[in-house]
């Protein structure tokens, strides 16, 4: 790909490394607190939204935001601000002290890190970054386009759906001496195809680091065919099926198991992963023998966030490994105190679920008889004792009689847990880019709970 | 500059001093607490709204609006005995929309200089023009008065100036009560305040700065048992009030009664799934309001705007419900207020401004109107005969553009003055909630799941016992026209949350709904544990 002669837009308006470093120590400075940190956040995003053929908003923001925290003794308490003249900064740090002598003592707190060494990720992506916004509305007139003629076969097919381009430049600094600075990019385009008798909907999606890796035309062709194969859909009686969950389906589960995954949680019982009279399961089988679930910064599918909020590095953390829970996320605070080492808020490094090599296709074309799902909605926790959930399906749920998409069928309302469900995997497929800082397969899952019919189209 | 709090202060303490040769002024002032004045705009942030709509005009837009927003944010969380967390945050900033040929741009900007706010502006403009690529319809804006003014929320003490050690005293002493309860092991509390001063300026000639403040208190309490634990949440509403809401709500108090339900619910009996008539306290039902009449009655869901993401409404299309639609029974009488006091939509003018309404959107059952913007207006003028916007549109910040918001939505009172005692007492076998748990709807708004933190069965007109682990589930038509009791003036209860969210890039809008208890004929009754 021809590099860009020019800035992207984006990263002649993101702070720089020194600049970003110039402003952290303008702040620590002016701190005549014990211990500062200054978080910096500098942003810009471009966005384009469009329904029935025409863009209804489009925006384009740009920001920096800095926050300070700040201990006196064991106290500590942060301010943030946006307004970034001396005498703005100098009043965020004054109140962050005021903040921190007015909070009681913290015994869990700890010093600030001193300087660290971190694993260098090429998240940045110039091409997204330069994502104007004729740029955006060309993507979307491609688009519109290939729903258009890929809905043909129902009538003048609806689209409706949302372009973002984001890039941003994150700093860490602490008053120990800690500099940490990233960048990286990531742009999403999901699009909504609707049939024009109401009776067919379909929905495509893409995210990656790099909008070249976006295919705008496919992800409208996608949703309108989605749309006309899911016209008339029929009913069947809700209960236990067998469900192809596509990888943006699994997209939506996996990550809910994020707050279980905090060691903290689990040592205290009140996660799936505490174990009976006390401790947690690291060592146990937790799901089939096929999965493996981890967080990676260097991941070339993943790029994530090298650092966390205190500026503590981001490794590898492999959280469960063939099926036995290998890790939790322990913050400094814990692992100190059950004698382990931080993982930090590891999660930020993203997030992988490994294990087959099968598509999407032959994950459906094993499946004697069974429920394909496109993707979910409106998904809430019911029980955190085992991280079970309820939700809907969206946009496309699909018969599967030997190996074949036989019917459209109507939604569903299920109840299930993400973390139950891995235990009964009848096959996994394998772990493709569903969004920027995810790779996720197709699994088929044996007995998914699908509770109650929903009329929603 | 607008008057500090210590100037207020000294101004009516010396007004009182004047005043009080006069006989009855204890009386007066203590049945009516003074509130807060509104504060008018710097002279500096009306000069860069000027700055950016010039510019806007100037590069072609034939209409523009201007919001400059100054949000301060704090909050306040503990767990047990200690603080969990202080944070105080403020953002500012502008944001530009234009319109151009029909089309739409938005673009804005925290560099607040005149420079900054020009180029916002000339981006905006560019964003109007690149739409044009793709543009089957263009807006049209139904017509406002122009207006100028000041508002304020009407609050005695604004929650941001409270000392943070006196809401750190208060809500440690909540976790203190708690914490003497048997198996109560976890108590987390918590306090956020916000005030949000906006100015909105138009290319229409309107000039409007308002100062919108809130409060959200929380509670939790965990009891842990044998190999299990259970959590209750108290329903602190967050309103749009100040600190003498907060204190009014005696955390303290009240904390180990609340916290004694958490452990109460680790013996409690698991539900036995099946169909049951339901009572649900209006500490639960504004909650399902919110889901089933409010996001559905909502005009851009109805025209397929939001169907990429929120998803589109069974209330479709308009010319096919408005005046058609039997939404429940002819008890139920559904109104859209942005002037209820207290509420968390309230405000004197929109992000368009207009001014704020009240409205019917459910009458005698019957489904009547749609909440609007400007350039809805005309999509169902000749369908509703109304010609006014509604005055929902909203942006959370200075940095994302205004839409179609959900203003305050609520049930209103049944004639006869019943409570929730007399449907107990009128039920014979039945299940109650209170407070909301778990809530999941469809993108249609048809079948939902709504869950509680307490639930009693009923029966024979009395509660008998406490039961886990429920959850209802309905279809929303069906579950409304089964509605055959509901209380009166006396038991309605405001309700509400900061956190709904619509629209792409996702925005949340904080809005109350007011609701009375009622009963539910037949409702499916779940049972939502599950071990393999």
């Amino acid at each position: 790909m021809a590099q860009a002669a020019r800035p992207s837009i984006a990263s002649s308006q993101l702070l720089t490394r020194e600049q970003a470093k110039a402003l952290a120590d303008r702040v620590l400075a002016m701190s005549t607190a014990e211990q500062t940190r200054v978080a910096i956040a500098s942003t810009w995003s471009g966005n384009t939204r469009f329904a029935d053929a025409s863009i209804t908003t489009s925006g384009g923001v740009t920001n920096t935001s800095l926050t300070v925290t700040v201990a006196i003794g064991k106290r500590q308490a942060s301010s943030t601000t946006n307004v970034l003249d001396d005498a703005a900064l100098k009043r965020t740090v004054d109140l962050a002290i005021q903040l921190a002598r007015l909070s009681p003592e913290d015994p869990e707190l700890l010093p600030e890190l001193g300087p660290q060494t971190y694993q260098t990720v090429n998240a940045f992506v110039e091409a997204t970054a330069d994502l104007d916004p004729e740029a955006r509305a060309s993507a979307v007139r491609r688009t519109v386009a290939a729903a258009t003629a890929a809905g043909k076969p129902a009538g003048q097919i609806f689209t409706a759906g949302y372009l973002e381009a984001n890039a941003r430049a994150v700093a860490v600094a602490t008053s120990n001496g800690l500099f940490a600075y990233h960048r990286s990019t990531d742009a999403d385009y999901s699009v909504t195809a609707r049939t024009p008798d109401g009776t067919g909907s379909g929905w495509a999606h893409s995210g990656a680091r790099d909008w070249n890796a976006i295919d705008a035309a496919a992800v409208g062709r996608i949703a309108a065919q989605k749309a006309v194969a899911s016209r008339n859909p029929q009913t069947i009686d809700p209960g236990l099926y067998t469900a192809v969950l596509e990888p943006q389906a699994v997209n939506d589960l996996i990550p809910l198991l994020g707050n279980a995954l905090a060691a903290r949680n689990a040592d205290e019982g009140r996660s799936p992963f505490s174990k009976a009279g006390g401790g947690n399961r690291i060592g146990e089988k937790v799901a089939d023998e096929r999965v493996t679930l981890y967080s990676d910064p260097m991941d070339r599918g993943l790029l994530g966030l090298p650092f966390d909020n205190q500026g503590l590095p981001i490794g590898r953390t492999v959280w469960i490994e063939k099926g036995i829970l290998k890790n939790l996320a322990y913050t400094r605070f814990w692992a100190q105190k059950q004698g382990k080492v931080p993982t930090g808020n590891a999660l930020a490094g993203g997030l992988a679920l490994t294990g087959g090599t099968k598509s999407t296709e032959e994950i459906i074309a094993g499946c004697t008889r069974g429920i394909l799902v496109t993707h979910f909605f409106y998904i809430r926790a019911l029980d955190p004792r085992t991280v079970l959930q309820t939700g809907l399906t969206r946009d496309g749920a699909f018969l599967i009689e030997n190996g074949k998409i036989t019917r459209a069928l109507k939604n569903f309302r299920w109840n299930e847990s993400p973390l139950l469900m891995l235990n009964r995997l009848e096959d996994i497929g394998r772990a493709e880019p569903v969004e920027a800082g995810r790779l996720m397969p197709a699994l088929r899952v044996r007995d998914f709970n699908f509770t109650s019919l929903s009329d929603a189209v | 500059m607008s008057p500090t709090r210590r100037d207020f202060i000294k101004a009516t303490t010396s007004t009182a001093a004047v005043l009080a040769v006069g006989p009855n002024l204890d009386i007066a002032l203590a049945a009516a607490p003074q509130t807060l004045p509104a504060p008018a705009a710097d002279a500096a942030v009306i000069d860069l709204a000027n700055e950016a709509l010039n510019a806007a005009r100037g590069a072609g837009a034939s209409y523009a609006d201007v919001r400059i927003g100054r949000y301060r944010r704090q909050s306040v969380a503990t767990r047990e005995r200690q603080v969990s967390g202080v944070t105080d945050s403020e953002s500012y900033g502008l944001g530009v929309r234009t319109l151009v040929n029909g089309c739409w741009g938005f673009a804005a900007t925290s560099v607040m200089t005149r420079a900054g706010a020009q180029a916002a502006a000339l981006e905006a403009i560019v964003m109007s023009r690149a739409a044009r690529a793709v543009q089957a319809r263009k807006v049209e804006l139904a017509p406002v008065k122009p207006v100028t003014g000041t508002w304020i929320t009407p609050v005695v003490r604004d929650p941001i100036e409270v000392p943070i050690e006196d809401k750190i005293a208060l809500l440690l002493a909540a976790n203190e009560a708690a914490l003497k309860v048997k198996d109560v092991r976890f108590v987390n509390s918590s306090i956020a305040a916000l005030r949000e001063v906006k100015t909105l300026v138009t290319s229409e000639g309107t000039n409007v700065t308002q100062t919108m403040i809130r409060v959200g208190p929380d509670f939790a309490a965990t009891a842990i048992g044998t190999g299990d634990f259970q959590s209750f949440e108290e329903e602190l509403a967050p309103r749009g009030s100040g600190w003498e809401y907060v204190e009014s709500l005696n955390m303290p108090g009240n904390a180990e009664r609340w916290a004694s339900l958490a452990a109460e619910k680790l013996t409690a009996q698991s539900v036995q799934a099946g169909q049951y008539d339901l009572i649900l306290e209006p500490t639960n039902l504004w909650l399902t309001i919110h889901e089933s009449i409010g996001h559905p009655t909502e005009l851009d869901r109805a025209i397929g705007e939001e169907a990429n993401y929120a998803g589109t409404s069974f209330v479709a299309p308009p010319e096919k419900v408005i005046g058609q639609l039997q939404y429940g029974p002819p008890i139920m009488n559904i109104q859209a207020d942005r002037t209820q006091d207290g509420s968390l939509s309230r405000v004197a003018w929109d992000d368009e401004g207009v001014p704020a309404d009240q409205w019917l959107i459910v009458e005698k059952g019957m489904f009547k109107d749609y909440q609007t913007t400007r350039e809805q207006v005309a999509r169902i003028q000749k369908l509703t005969g109304v010609t006014r916007s509604h005055g929902c549109s909203y942006a959370e910040s200075w940095n994302a553009v205004q839409f179609q918001r959900m203003p305050n939505i609520s049930l209103l009172p049944g004639d006869k003055d019943l409570g929730v005692n007399d449907i107990v007492a009128a039920t014979e076998r039945g299940i109650l909630i209170r407070h909301t748990g778990s809530w999941s709807i469809d993108h249609q708004r048809y079948n939902f799941q709504f869950s509680g933190q307490a639930f009693f069965e009923v029966r024979n007109g009395k509660i008998v016992g406490m039961l886990r682990d429920v959850a209802y589930q309905a279809n929303t038509p069906v579950f409304w026209r089964s509605m055959d009791m509901i209380g009166g003036k006396s038991s309605y209860w405001l309700g509400g949350a900061f956190n709904d969210g619509k629209g792409e890039p996702s925005q949340s809008n904080s809005v109350s709904h007011g609701c009375v208890p009622a009963r539910f004929k037949n409702v499916t009754i779940l049972n939502t544990a599950r071990s393999s």
